[in-house]
């Protein structure tokens, strides 16, 4: 068994650790105006708007509000725990000196309503951030509002759906098409913005089936949502004719930018011949994921459509930045304000301390690790490589233990529990849907060849014991704060339970609770 | 010199993975890529810098900010300057956290799932409601949502929304719905008071009533006060009632549970969270425990459950099925990435309030509501509220009596380091010279002395 023990503390709900005669913060005290004050309140709000009940919050001490969230933080994992090489998700290391900008003064106590003249300094960095990233795409103007790259993608297809609309082909273009490797958040963004979705298969190289793509092509096509490289981490080669598909049918290009780890000062989607694209902030260009969010997914576009960005955008006049209304067929907002502006922030300082040469090393390096491991990792008993045979991968693959299954029960879930034994992060498994039994890999450039090298080891390990004791694998994880989770359970409409509340009146009325 | 963000970063070791692999050039690696659209140059952008350099550049950058450190501030509408207790910049500082992805495997995330789980169930006792997600971007793409599961949960494809709305809602609301073939109706509100009319609003209301959204307290303050009669109308013609709340208020006012709401949304950034330029919000979304409803949420959901063993409490990701990963185009939602970390900030606030801090702020802010429309409507020509009803931390103030503009008293507050309300004459002309001002406990009287002398010699001069 591995070395890593997770922290396993025993820790109730804040509910549960409850005592009446407890305080954790403390406000200032109400002088004789206020209270004055209050007492009038009081007296014009109508009685039936007033909270009667007591609201039903923990009563803690600050000393166990900061032993609660310590401990939780300690049966959680991070980049900054180990390795983390969920394929897709682009986990490289999150430069703190980032985290240290992004919470000074000068930026977290801005309000978004202040005079542009009081702000000149964070809308240059903005500005000077959408130039970045336009250079880095080959698009010519960025709005940074969406929040994420899903927001990226609605944003995008809203643009779609308004240009065509604008060209008096709003009724008839109702189809987006995606390839069956896509990202969930492609079809359901597409469908979000009123498409239909139209799904082309992969070839026997895992890309685009360029017949089926003319097939799948109609006067209906709105366009064509793309990542490249795609979901397997192999680079469509034949991106150039796709492109001349779906122009020469009247559709736009969409660029999934969540893959744009791999190809940084290499090729750039506007070169490809998309027309929109997204960034997730959060994946290649360094701000923490959070836990799964604030990210931010800024949104470019090719001079053509740059009159459907959401506003505002952030312009220059030549002497000061100013927020730009003036867009005349825009989408109008996704969101409210700017986008995530802290999050900006680091990634415009990724920008600066890395430079054009350090993204394109990054890039290099991210791809270079990808390989080391899949070549190594396919090599081992149980594990294999479909699709694209001879074709180096980019900065992921995706690795089947369809024979590890066959031969011994193990499932790729099983692997990826097994792993976390070892301190590992799980890959992402079951995605792209294309590969049996898949197991997505992104080192990213973070890794460095000694825990490449380990991580290589224990999937060896691993091997041999779905091979020698499969119980171990099958039953894992072991090292974790808990065992195996019933998620079904967690699901099932009799004992699902998904608020404090629920479980108490499911306890109340005698019924089945998990928890 | 290796990057310190790279480890490979090293010419003997770039040369052993490439022997491993097979190529002689790194360049081989990207031999797919056809020639033609090869970038054959270097990105413009900028030298490599180091940390030092970088964070010199861009606090140089930064200093041509002003912050409401430095002003004094009266700006709201969406964005709040709340206290921020020190332990929540601790806790969620903690790399554990911060640098971890959506918590897909259960378990080795306990930590950060608990932590999501008692943030939805602590904002549920906050609503009165039985269910929230795990967090939505903000309250306007909140918004949006709620209208598209109301009309998936009705099969109907009108929303009725109140006139007096943030512009910036609006303007996501309806990005959100056009492609959904949604149409959004508004309803009046009397120039007198601000409450909703409720003769339109039966006049309105009908069997294609998906839903009806009101906020509390809306937009510009004031508190809508039939809410009862509200629910009633929108429930008997057998829609759905959304309500927008600002959550610092619950601990004075009445839940939207208490009155009937089915779905509730808000901007979470009060709790625990800073504005930074609006940046990093947190959408509330809750409903009731309803299965029609929680099938039809959209964003991620924790639950609790057991170990397969039995032996141990845990938690995980529930209702995954609703979610584009697996329900692709027919997912209730696409979000994916969503605002954990400031969901994890709210938490940790609401934990440390409590009841008795949460009853606390709301009172104070509204003591400073009262104190501040007093003081202010002593001022000749000024006219505050222009609504005759309760106020909760904003409230409208017209110039239209003493001849000057909005713009021009603010340009002049801020020559004195005053950032005035936030203008409303475009948004809402009707209203006329009129901006909206917003106190929080954050506010000092000594604050708002200053800014009423000083508005006495504007206004005088
Ligand atoms: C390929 C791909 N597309 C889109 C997304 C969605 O991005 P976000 O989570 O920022 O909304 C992801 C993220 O997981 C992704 O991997």
């Amino acid at each position: 068994m591995g070395e890593f023990r997770q922290a396993r503390w025993v820790e109730p709900l804040v509910f549960e650790i409850s005592r009446e005669s407890k305080r954790g913060h403390r406000f200032p005290r109400m002088n004789g105006l206020l209270k004055a004050a209050l007492r009038e309140a009081l007296k014009d709000m109508p009685e039936n708007l007033r909270r009667e009940k007591r609201i039903d919050l923990p009563c803690l001490s600050e000393v166990d509000v900061v032993r609660h969230f310590t401990r939780l933080s300690q049966m959680s994992f991070g980049v900054d725990t180990g390795l983390y090489p969920l394929g897709s998700c682009t986990m490289k290391y999150n430069p703190k000196v980032n985290d240290a900008v992004a919470s000074s003064d000068s930026i977290r106590y801005i309000h978004p309503y202040q005079p542009e003249e009081t702000v000149q300094g964070i809308l240059e960095i903005m500005y000077t951030l959408s130039s970045w990233f336009a250079e880095i795409t080959g698009m010519s103007k960025f709005s940074l509002q969406p929040s994420a790259g899903a927001q990226g993608e609605l944003t995008g297809a809203l643009i779609i759906r308004a240009y065509h609309k604008r060209n008096g082909e709003g009724d008839v273009r109702d189809e987006i098409i995606v390839p069956d490797s896509a990202h969930g958040t492609n079809p359901a963004s597409a469908a979000m913005a009123g498409f239909k979705v139209i799904v082309v298969p992969s070839d026997m190289n895992g890309c685009v089936d360029i017949e089926a793509l003319k097939e799948a092509v109609s006067s209906r096509t709105a366009g064509l949502m793309l990542t490249n490289p795609n979901t397997l981490g192999i680079f469509e080669e034949r991106i150039l004719e796709i492109s001349e598909i779906i122009h020469d049918a009247g559709g736009l290009l969409y660029y999934d930018g969540a893959n744009i780890n791999a190809i940084l000062g290499k090729v750039r989607p506007g070169d490809m011949g998309f027309d929109i694209v997204h960034l997730n902030l959060h994946k290649t260009f360094s701000t923490p994921h959070g836990g799964g969010g604030p990210g931010s997914g800024p949104v470019g576009v090719k001079e053509h459509l740059k009159d459907f960005l959401p506003v505002p955008l952030v312009d220059f006049d030549g002497e000061r930045y100013y927020l730009n209304y003036d867009v005349p067929y825009s989408i109008g907002r996704v969101r409210a304000f700017y986008g995530c502006v802290d999050v900006l922030l680091k990634a415009f300082m990724y920008i600066l301390i890395m430079g054009a040469e350090g993204l394109e090393k990054a890039s290099e390096i991210s791809v270079l690790n990808a390989n080391f491991l899949a070549r190594k990792l396919s090599e081992i008993r149980g594990f294999s490589l479909p699709y694209g045979k001879d074709k180096p991968r980019k900065h992921e693959f995706v690795l089947s233990c369809s024979d590890l299954k066959h031969e011994t029960g193990v499932t790729a879930r099983n692997v990826s529990k097994r792993l976390l034994d070892y301190g590992i992060h799980a890959p992402t498994i079951y995605f792209p849907l294309i590969v049996k039994e898949a197991l997505m890999i992104e080192p990213t450039e973070s890794e460095s060849i000694e825990s490449l090298k380990e991580f290589v080891n224990v999937f060896a390990e691993i091997s041999n014991e779905a091979y020698m004791k499969p119980e171990l694998v099958l039953d894992a994880p072991h090292n974790t704060s808990v065992s195996l989770v019933d998620e079904a359970a967690a699901s099932h409409p009799k004992t699902m339970c998904l608020s404090w509340r629920m479980y108490k009146s499911k306890l109340l009325s005698g019924e089945r609770v998990k928890g | 010199m290796p990057h310190p963000y790279i480890p490979n970063d090293h010419e003997e070791t770039i040369r052993e993975i490439m022997k491993s692999i097979g190529i002689k050039d790194v360049e081989e690696l990207y031999s797919d890529v056809p020639y033609k659209i090869r970038l054959k140059r270097r990105m413009k952008l900028p030298d490599p810098h180091s940390e030092m350099e970088a964070k010199r550049e861009i606090e140089r950058m930064l200093r041509r900010n002003s912050t409401v450190k430095e002003l004094i501030s009266f700006l709201g509408a969406g964005v709040w300057n709340h206290y921020v207790p020190a332990v929540i910049d601790e806790i969620v500082s903690r790399g554990e956290f911060l640098t971890s992805y959506t918590p897909y495997q259960a378990e080795i995330s306990q930590g950060m799932l608990q932590a999501l789980f008692e943030y939805q169930s602590m904002i549920c006792e906050l609503l009165e409601m039985d269910v929230a997600n795990c967090s939505m971007y903000d309250w306007s793409s909140s918004l949006g949502e709620a209208a598209r599961m109301a009309v998936r949960v009705t099969g109907r494809r009108e929303i009725i929304i109140p006139h007096y709305i943030s512009p910036e809602r609006l303007a996501v609301l309806k990005a959100y719905s056009e492609p959904a073939g949604i149409r959004i109706l508004e309803v009046k509100q009397k120039i007198s008071d601000g409450q909703i009319d409720l003769e339109d609003l039966k006049c309105k209301v009908s069997d294609k009533t998906a839903a009806v959204y009101v906020e509390n307290p809306s937009y510009l303050g004031f508190i809508i006060e039939d809410v009862k009669d509200i629910s009633e109308i929108i429930h008997d013609a057998d829609g759905l009632f959304i309500v927008g709340v600002d959550p610092s208020s619950l601990g004075v006012l009445k839940p939207p549970g208490d009155y009937g709401a089915d779905i509730v949304v808000g901007e979470g950034q009060p709790l625990g969270n800073y504005m930074s330029m609006g940046g990093s919000l947190l959408g509330i979304f809750a409903c009731r425990s309803e299965s029609r409803l929680i099938r039809q949420m959209p964003g991620r959901i924790v639950g609790m459950t057991r170990t397969k063993d039995g032996r141990s409490r845990a938690f995980c990701l529930a209702l995954q099925t609703r979610e584009q990963h697996i329900r692709r185009h027919r997912a209730t939602s696409n979000i994916c990435t969503n605002a954990s970390m400031t969901a994890l900030r709210a938490a940790v606030y609401m934990a440390l309030l409590g009841p008795e801090g949460f009853k606390e702020l709301s009172e104070i802010i509204l003591s400073k509501t009262y104190y501040m429309i007093k003081r202010l409507s002593r001022i000749d020509g000024v006219k505050t509220p222009i609504f005759k009803s309760a106020h909760f931390k904003e409230f409208t103030v017209n110039y239209d009596q003493t001849s000057r503009s909005v713009d021009y008293v603010n340009r002049e507050l801020l020559k004195n380091g005053i950032l005035g309300g936030k203008p409303l004459n475009s948004e809402f002309p009707e209203l006329g010279e009129t901006s909206l001002f917003c106190v929080t406990e954050l506010t000092s009287l000594e604050e708002m002395d200053r800014l009423l002398s000083v508005l006495e010699d504007v206004l005088g001069g």
